[in-house]
């Protein structure tokens, strides 16, 4: 007679359940951390209402909630429930030296929502909550008061918006492209005096150098002006404690009434944050603006990534699956190939930063650019560098399994085409590597899912905190790999861990971390459509 | 002329024998019906050993294939009927280890020699498997894959050849309307005539079919087997089966395997009813196999 419990042993009923259990953990771990990084990242784009807390001693501490707690070791028998605080982000750098204040419960003696609150998002020291006292044209008054104040500034800002944009215009365009022609000159100079070291530089040369200077220097002048025009309105700002601070209207990105707000208006405003945090660039040491160049810098690296590490493990894959004999010798070779993917990544950091800056990308600068040393061009980290290191760091991946791939093709299909004539090369490009492409798509996306998350080897071969330009824009010749580049996965360590102001950081650190996600989801999903597609067509095709 | 099917060596060159069939003394076949017509040799197999690394598959074959007719090799299962086969197209040559020797004529022309275009010959000598294998490529795609191999890139040319291919099949009625849907849609003896039909596009005058019939019903097996009587016109076939039935309806010629040894080779007619061996008798009786 059996017992229940062998019974259920025999069965193996225990070991389903087991296995479930383990499913369950993992999948509620997943979508827990989904979870956790949405709320947390997504919140942030909602404009929450301005609190006003009056205090016992009289002051007032205004600002939006930013969470409760229990003050730790304030539980006691006679107070089971302990003491409570609420955080709140006061904003005000630049007066009070703190982004966020704890006020402890019993300290608040009422609470109110001031529907008058302007919240004032500015360029430097972060957000200001108070009411508008007057706003000034140089020296003159405009308007008085927080009503007369909030109607005038509208316009301002909106003017001073375009001033901005205009300014970056010629930034970006006009004095670009004049340096460009600057640095060309010089260098077309350079490269004559290191061909010719005696004979003197042109006297036409340098008429186009003096040209290019002035008109550099009218550019400069105008914006200039331009930026002097940002200090020409200010407004005067008063805090909730009656403390006053002029700033000028150009520092002000724009001005909100978030107690005023209805839901439409908020849901509207936040879906303007969230276009925002994606289409612009940082601003304060990351803390604030958006993470476009990061987001472009990672997509970009990954495209690259996977254009060096296709051909080359498939190649890789072909030659020790189809061509090599298979003896000791191809056993070794997929034994150092599997190790390598277990390396760890900084190693690989190291090797590209040895190899392909030091070796490869020094001995390019010498042979074609000379001219520029000492200012090193492919001798430095740059996002070519680095997708190579990462296509490295993933190759094995791809190898193994495009390996998988071809030994899933039947072999009748081989024999069916050599039988009709075909040779070896035009079975493998008509037969075998068409029914192997979803296990090669399957290795791509392993690969890629890894490339996109690594941020250790880019440290060391190209990813920048911030990146003056992307490596893809209209300058010729609009593919700079040899630029510097920002990446999510740094940024989320930059911002985190090493920003001056960690706590008005944190948002960020979950956005990038929801878009870096995001992101790889995407990419992911592109190459399982592709691959799904692919399956259809060769509904033969085992993996 | 009226060539012998086996072995164009006199009897002083008669292969040695071989212990593993002990019973048989001689590899003296029976002489073929001298009735048979005029008749000529396409394929003359001369002294074939083949070896896998050490091991000794096919011993002393020697045989004559006679063009435009059905020739089926029987046999028990490891008996080197395929491994034969595939010695015509050179498949084997894929093995590493495999061993071939003695020399295989076609049309006089040793297909073994070392300065022998492989591909070449394997465009002449077609090859339909056990196991119906059609690429992962669309019917049309399938059929066109041997012409456009061989340099064929008009559309109107391989369009005729891809119908032809599929009519000499017998395929042409049930997919016309479907040609550019995946081959994998075709059901398994639709899929076996579309290999015949892949095979015949690259117009061989040799079809190798290596029991094509093993995995399909018996309506299927009929149709393969009518057909094959409309092949031979153009093409001489060589058939390895396990059915013994299919190979005495099918078959011109029937040749006898065992243990790599070709024990008998004639007429079908006399090897199914006079079987000059006990051993062909007590196969084909099934007594044993």
């Amino acid at each position: 007679m059996r017992t229940p419990f062998k019974q259920m042993l025999a069965t193996g009923n225990v070991f389903i359940w087991g296995c479930a259990a383990g499913v369950s953990l993992s999948l509620l771990m997943v979508f827990g951390l989904l979870l956790l990084i949405m709320i947390n990242g997504l919140g942030y784009f909602w404009i929450s209402d301005i609190v006003d807390l009056t205090l016992k001693d009289g002051q007032h501490v205004m600002g939006q909630l930013a969470g409760r707690e229990v003050i730790p070791r304030t539980i006691t028998p006679d107070r089971p429930e302990g003491k409570s605080r609420v955080r709140v982000k006061i904003g005000n750098r630049d007066l009070s030296g703190l982004d966020f204040k704890w006020v402890n419960d019993d300290q608040i003696v009422s609470e109110a929502y001031p529907a008058d609150v302007v919240l004032l998002e500015r360029r430097e020291w972060g957000n200001m909550y108070a009411r508008i006292q007057a706003v000034y044209s140089g020296e003159k008054l405009l308007a008085e008061g927080n009503e007369a104040g909030w109607t005038a500034l509208g316009p301002l800002i909106s003017s001073a918006d375009d001033l901005h944009r205009q300014i970056k215009q010629i930034e970006q365009f006009e004095i670009g492209a004049i340096n460009a022609n600057i640095e060309r000159l010089r260098l077309k100079i350079r490269a004559m005096e290191i061909e010719h070291p005696t004979s003197p530089v042109s006297s036409e040369m340098k008429a186009q150098v003096a040209d290019t200077e002035t008109r550099y220097r009218e550019k400069s002048a105008e914006l200039e002006t331009l930026r002097a025009r940002f200090d020409e309105y200010s407004v005067v700002m008063v805090d909730a404690n009656g403390r006053e601070k002029q700033i000028a209207v150009g520092q002000i990105v724009r001005a909100l009434r978030p107690n005023e707000m209805g839901v439409w208006q908020k849901s509207w405003i936040y879906l303007v944050n969230v276009w925002a945090a994606l289409s612009t660039e940082p601003r304060e040491a990351n803390t604030e603006g958006g993470i476009f160049p990061a987001i472009f810098g990672t997509v970009l690296m990954v495209i690259i990534m996977s254009l060096a590490v296709v051909p080359f493990g498939v190649l890789a894959a072909l030659y020790l699956r189809e061509y090599a004999r298979q003896g000791a010798m191809v056993r070794l070779v997929r034994i150092a190939v599997n190790n390598l993917a277990g390396v760890p990544s900084i190693v690989f950091g190291v090797f590209g930063l040895g190899f392909f800056i030091y070796a490869i990308g020094g001995t390019l600068d010498t042979l074609f650019f000379p001219e520029r040393l000492p200012t090193p061009t492919f001798g430095t980290g740059g996002i070519l560098w680095a997708s190579l290191t990462l296509a490295l760091l993933t190759v094995p991946v791809v190898i193994v399994s495009t390996e998988e791939g071809l030994a899933a093709v039947p072999r009748e299909f081989r024999e069916g085409s050599l039988a009709l004539g075909a040779t070896k090369l035009e079975t493998m490009l008509k037969v075998v590597i068409p029914s192997a492409l979803p296990g090669i798509l399957t290795g791509l996306i392993l690969a890629m899912a890894r490339a996109a998350g690594e941020v250790a080897p880019l440290m060391l071969t190209g990813v920048v905190k911030l990146a003056p330009a992307l490596p893809l824009d209209g300058s010729w010749p609009f593919f700079h790999f040899d630029r510097k580049f920002m990446h999510l996965g740094f940024h989320i360590y930059d911002v985190g861990f090493q920003s001056p102001n960690v706590e008005a950081a944190k948002p960020m650190v979950y956005i990038t971390t929801l878009v870096l996600i995001t992101v790889v989801i995407l990419l992911n999903l592109t190459a399982i459509v592709l691959r799904n597609h692919l399956r259809k067509k060769y509904a033969g095709s085992v993996l | 002329m009226y060539p012998s099917p086996l072995s164009a060596h006199e009897p002083s060159s008669a292969p040695t024998v071989h212990s593993q069939v002990p019973d048989v003394p001689n590899r003296h076949v029976q002489p073929p019906d001298k009735n048979a017509g005029i008749q000529e040799a396409k394929l003359s197999l001369n002294q074939i050993n083949f070896y896998y690394g050490a091991h000794q598959s096919l011993f002393n074959i020697n045989a004559q294939i006679i063009k435009n007719q059905v020739t089926s090799f029987i046999g028990p299962s490891g008996c080197g009927k395929s491994t034969l086969l595939r010695c015509l197209n050179r498949l084997n040559d894929l093995i590493e280890g495999a061993r071939l020797e003695g020399t295989v004529l076609i049309d006089g022309v040793n297909i073994l020699g070392p300065d022998v275009d492989v591909t070449d010959l394997r465009k002449r000598v077609g090859m339909v498997f056990q196991k119906s294998n059609p690429f992962p490529k669309s019917i049309y795609e399938n059929v066109a894959y041997g012409p456009r191999l061989h340099g064929m890139r008009q559309r109107n040319q391989l369009d005729q050849i891809v119908e032809q291919g599929l009519k000499g099949a017998g395929l042409w009625d049930e997919v016309k309307d479907r040609l550019h849907a995946s081959a994998f849609g075709l059901s398994g003896g639709q899929q076996q005539r579309l290999c015949i039909a892949r095979a015949l596009a690259v117009k061989p005058d040799v079809l190798l079919m290596d029991e094509p019939c093993s995995a399909l019903d018996p309506v299927a097996t009929a149709k393969i087997e009518e057909l094959l009587f409309s092949l031979k016109q153009d093409l001489t076939v060589i058939i390895v089966t396990h059915n013994m039935q299919q190979a005495a309806r099918v078959s011109d010629w029937t040749a006898f395997m065992y243990l790599g040894e070709l024990v008998e080779f004639g007429l079908t007619k006399q090897m199914f009813t006079t079987p000059a061996k006990k051993q062909t008798e007590d196969y084909i009786t099934g007594r044993f196999g």
